[in-house]
């Protein structure tokens, strides 16, 4: 029988994927993008399995503006990507460094 | 079959593909593998989610993040060229800082949600149902249009800027384009273009033309 604790698990085994994938890609901005998904869809998975478990569509309604962001968020760091490429012709993150950070 | 056990059975094997294919997302050296390995985790994270009952959000995931945001990070990880073997440096180097964190991270998040105390939280009725709607979209939108209406709106505002944002930042003008211009070319002053002289209407000399001599 499914319990809550078997999504909050889940979630938790993918956030702590999209961690690891953030530490081993130190040089690929794409896929520290796609981390950065992997996090968003771990805490929304929390999100509709609290929602579904304690019966409160609060839950279902965050992780749709969840979802309106996350869309929003992905389309302007990938046309920053595209820019970056444009001017740098890199995307590692070594060589970004312009800024001296 | 028992429905129950089938359920399990069920949320097993949709838990499995997503947690194997998040991992070769993280691990493979092909982006354009990666990009396509993190489509089947959503689609099959949409999957759960319908075992938990939340058709409209699984169906949004599927729409949203596969048909529309990874589509465009394929048209981006297609449209760059990307060097493969210099994005793999440092992996090895950072590949044992990066298992120690998320393990460490895991075992502290396990032992913080209590998960003993979780398993008795079992999956009870519909709540949808509960409420007295008919199904799980009347009951989020019931929601939405309701007490949420202002945030929904503001989700659609954000989505507008995001629009505007992406345009502005990648559109380009061209130096070498032989188009025209219709912004310049309507703010061009008259004045700019054409000098009007005034002078005396003076007769001027009469031509002194050699008669030719006809052969």
């Amino acid at each position: 029988m499914i319990s809550l604790a078997h999504y909050i698990v889940l979630g938790a085994v993918l956030f702590c994927i999209a961690v690891a994938g953030l530490f081993i890609n130190r040089k690929n901005v794409i896929v520290l993008l796609m981390s950065i998904e992997l996090m968003l869809l771990a805490v929304n998975m929390n999100f509709v399995a609290f929602s579904r478990f304690l019966g409160d569509v609060s839950g279902q309604v965050f992780v749709f503006f969840i979802l309106t962001v996350a869309a929003a968020e992905a389309a302007i760091g990938l046309a920053i990507l595209v820019l970056l490429f444009r001017t740098r012709s890199t995307i590692n993150i070594a060589d970004i460094d312009s800024m001296k950070g | 079959m028992n429905p129950q056990l089938l359920q399990l059975i069920c949320f097993y094997a949709f838990g499995f593909v997503t947690v194997a294919a998040a991992l070769s997302v993280i691990t493979l050296k092909n982006t354009v593998h990666a990009v396509l390995a993190l489509v089947l985790t959503f689609f099959s994270a949409a999957c759960l989610w319908l075992l938990l009952e939340a058709e409209f959000l699984a169906l949004a995931l599927i729409v949203v993040y596969v048909g529309a945001v990874m589509v465009l990070f394929l048209f981006v990880v297609m449209m760059l060229d990307i060097d493969q073997e210099k994005m793999r440096e440092g992996f090895v180097k950072f590949l044992p800082v990066g298992l120690i964190v998320a393990v460490v991270m895991l075992v502290e998040m396990l032992g913080l949600i209590g998960v003993r105390a979780m398993h008795a939280q079992v999956m009870g009725a519909n709540p949808a149902i509960a409420a007295g709607m008919s199904n799980n979209i009347e009951w989020l939108g019931h929601a939405l249009y309701t007490k949420f209406l202002l945030p929904f709106e503001i989700a659609a505002l954000i989505l507008t800027v995001g629009i505007v944002a992406a345009v502005a930042l990648t559109l380009r003008e061209r130096a070498d384009a032989r188009h025209e211009s219709a912004s310049q070319q309507v703010k061009v002053n008259p004045r700019d273009r054409v000098r009007i002289v005034k002078m005396a209407a003076v007769r001027p000399d009469e031509p002194t033309v050699p008669q030719e001599s006809q052969p």
